[in-house]
């Protein structure tokens, strides 16, 4: 980092532009997905898998990764400065998302050795897809309350049970899975384990799941007596809820170390400004009723507040009262702010606003499908209601509800 | 823009209200007739007074920016003190002001001369240079005429920064604190009762001519004023939240410790939440203005302005409401920052009036 001069960054960020502007993938001819959850056909899901590799091929994709698992051991700040590109050029996103963000840099913070040369070169190549394992039917937001059982048996573990939200379960070649190999202990996250565990066993059957938007994306993961290889276990037995907990600050984006590279569709507010005026309200464009000009502002404000956060999160005397506010919160902020957005695009189209992903709905129905998708954001890896609790609880020191 | 320096003055500025702005020394301050003069007096010694005066007239010369940790330590602690009036005055001085107005009242400021801004009419008009006091020239006197509201500290004051319109064009004059006869001055009844505030009547008042500032720049004025208020609301909300979170953890209600019902702290977090990101908009915000940008320094100070408003409003209401039957007696000190809440809301103009001057800004401007 201390020998980066500026001049070196801006080259940089001029190689990169023009690399990827001259390499970006043509138009599919079908409506992409918008994040990994989405993922519904083979087509959509070769197509993403090619570009990820293709971005990986060309040293765009875990450049601060260690060079001797085949990352390119720079400073972050030249992944930072790839990934922005990709968003700002509004690029397909890389659909290994666990692997990247998750279970790649919990594999290089706490796996061993053998595990870092097995998983993530593959992980950065899409040529291993990771899904990931940790809510369970009737566990909802309630993590330590898992009941899926592995139990020890020779050099197997013997998974029983059912995985609920698997992204990319039916192209997974790994799953990061919590499991149960105790029910004593001296409370429920006592007896939990995680796993590092093949999808292509006998036994393990993901079954995908429509979506309210009517696509698919997700499965639910049976488990019937599948055997895997003992050594998939991460850690010991009885350490699951913990590393369980470090994957999910990576998936909170609470701490750094994600390989790069955009992970959903970028949406911003100036996507719904610029459909404001196309979009007709009354025989006029959207951006000129009173009304919707303020609710724009009043999000553009909002949206303007959140992007300055992390900047602001970096300094520690402007973090004085109550420092964990900024990390703790990203997943909350992030994921209401896009809902209301998807909300506030699809209240500008007037009668339109009733269709749905179709020729006649404005452009295509994409608003009306990621306002029903924004819901992922909300609900998934905690919903917002919980959100609020940990927040309540963890930085402002109130009591548990 | 935030440098070791600003985070230590944000230390120091942090301790010194704590100190002398416990809630004991605000509510004592409510039914005070004069200003604290003794913590006015270490202000000054502590330089404060001229940390946005330029060094060649005696001041610190760090610009207005500087100021946000000071004002905001005294949002934080309800702190009730003329410095906005006096720092909002140094900058119209310096920014207005010809050469010879500025060597004389500027190192004035910095050795604690309280300024005041009269700027606000009854009809309660937030349009700086839309007004209707005048001046009208006889020879080498001005003759002031109208009224001016909000006047924060007018009897305190050594001088008060008055608009009016001299002829067709609002001016600023400088009226000094002997030239406004006792009986120009009334004291109003505010809703933020830390804030000791005037009508200034200006009729029969007379100055020379040379007291009319040289330029008319009333934009500095609005953006100094708002960053303040900003930086006052940043500190405000982190002061509500410490208030409702203090309550919220020891009274019980139904067995059980009232943080615990997740309708009372979701919207705690909420407030939460709306401090983080005004504090996001307010050092951007002095930032940018740092940088010289006026444009960028006009955007980003009306969206602090507008979001802090909706959000100390928000937090000063819930306060109140969060404390029950508690919460509806004068002895509950959430009241007080319902009421410093609902002032910054509505000084130099509320969440809705912003949003709108934003709206050309943000939205019509392709490209």
């Amino acid at each position: 980092m201390t020998n980066t001069t500026e001049i070196e960054l801006n080259e940089f960020r001029e190689d990169v532009s023009s690399w990827f502007s001259e390499n970006k993938p043509p138009d599919p001819g079908f409506l992409l997905p918008e994040t990994f959850m989405e993922v519904s056909t083979d087509s959509q899901f070769e197509f993403l898998r090619d570009w990820q590799r293709k971005v990986y091929e060309a040293g765009y994709l875990g450049m601060a990764w260690p060079e001797e698992y085949g990352g390119r051991g720079m400073p972050q700040v030249f992944q930072d400065i790839a990934t922005q590109e990709m968003a700002s050029q509004r690029l397909p996103f890389m659909p290994n998302t666990i692997g990247l963000n998750w279970a790649g840099p919990l594999i290089l913070k706490m796996g061993r050795e053998e595990d870092k040369q097995k998983y993530i070169k593959n992980i950065l190549s899409a040529e291993d897809m990771w899904c990931q394992g940790f809510s369970e039917p009737e566990a909802g937001s309630d993590l330590g309350n898992s009941q899926c059982r592995a139990v020890r048996d020779g050099d197997d573990y013997v998974i029983n049970g059912s995985k609920i939200w698997t992204s990319l379960g039916t192209y997974a070649k790994y799953m990061i899975l919590l499991a149960r190999t105790s029910t004593g202990g001296a409370n429920k996250y006592a007896g939990l384990s995680y796993f590092l565990a093949p999808m292509h066993v006998e036994g393990i059957d993901p079954k995908p799941i429509q979506k309210l938007t009517g696509e698919y994306g997700f499965c639910q993961t049976y488990f019937d007596n599948a055997r895997i290889p003992a050594d998939c276990l991460m850690g010991s037995e009885g350490e699951g809820w913990n590393i369980a907990m470090i994957t999910l600050t990576f998936e909170r984006g609470a701490t750094g170390g994600q390989a790069g590279g955009i992970a959903s569709m970028e949406l911003n507010i100036n996507d719904v400004v610029e459909l404001s005026r196309r979009a007709m309200r009354n025989g006029k464009p959207a951006i000129e009723d009173p009304h919707i000009r303020n609710q724009l502002v009043q999000l553009i404000t909002e949206s303007r507040g959140n992007q300055l956060m992390a900047a602001r999160a970096r300094i520690p005397a402007l973090a004085t009262d109550w420092p964990a506010a900024v990390p703790m919160s990203g997943k909350l902020r992030g994921s209401e702010l896009k809902r209301r957005m998807c909300q506030l695009a699809v209240s500008l189209q007037g009668a339109n606003g009733a269709r749905f992903v179709s020729e006649k709905a404005i452009d295509g129905g994409r608003w009306q499908r990621s306002y029903f998708n924004s819901f992922s954001g909300t609900i998934g890896g905690g919903t917002s209601e919980i959100q609020h609790n940990i927040v309540g609880e963890r930085v402002l020191g109130l009591p548990k509800s | 823009m935030f440098s070791d320096e600003q985070a230590m003055l944000l230390d120091t500025a942090a301790e010194f209200c704590r100190k002398h702005s416990s809630i004991e020394n605000v509510r004592a301050q409510l039914d005070a007739d004069q200003i604290d003069a003794v913590t006015w007096q270490e202000i000054t010694e502590l330089g404060w007074l001229g940390i946005n005066v330029p060094e060649e007239f005696g001041g610190l010369g760090l610009g207005l920016s500087c100021v946000v940790p000071v004002a905001e330590s005294m949002g934080r602690y309800l702190m009730g003190s003329p410095y906005s009036g006096a720092i909002t005055a140094g900058e119209c001085l310096a920014t207005s002001g010809s050469r010879e107005q500025k060597e004389e009242w500027l190192p004035k400021i910095v050795s604690g001369a309280i300024g005041s801004m009269a700027l606000t009419e009854t009809n309660g008009n937030w349009i700086l240079d839309e007004i209707e006091a005048q001046a009208v020239v006889r020879t080498d006197m001005l003759e002031l005429s109208g009224t001016k509201c909000f006047v924060t500290d007018a009897d305190a004051a050594n001088f008060c920064i008055v608009s009016v319109n001299v002829g067709a064009e609002a001016r600023l004059a400088l009226v000094k604190r002997e030239q406004i006869p006792d009986g120009n001055l009334h004291r109003e009844i505010v809703i933020d009762e830390t804030r000791r505030s005037y009508q200034l009547d200006l009729d029969g008042i007379t100055v020379p001519v040379d007291q009319l500032l040289q330029g008319s720049d009333f934009q500095a004025i609005e953006f100094a004023s708002l960053l303040l208020l900003s930086a006052e609301i940043t500190g405000g909300l982190v002061g509500s939240i410490h208030t409702i979170v203090e309550y919220l953890n020891t009274r019980r209600a139904f067995d059980k410790i009232i943080g615990s019902y997740q309708a009372l702290k979701h919207p705690t977090v909420k407030i939460l939440l709306d401090l983080e990101a005004m504090r996001s908009h307010l050092y951007h915000a002095a930032t940018v203005l740092a940088e010289g940008k006026p444009d960028d320094a006009e955007v980003a100070l009306r969206m602090a302005k507008a979001h802090g408003s909706a959000a100390f409003a928000f937090a000063g209401d819930r306060g109140v409401q969060f404390h029950g039957g508690f919460g509806f007696t004068y002895e509950c000190d959430a009241q007080l920052y319902l009421r410093r809440a609902l002032w910054c809301q509505y000084q130099f103009g509320d969440e809705a009036y912003h949003r709108h001057l934003l709206e050309p800004m943000l939205l019509d401007q392709v490209g």
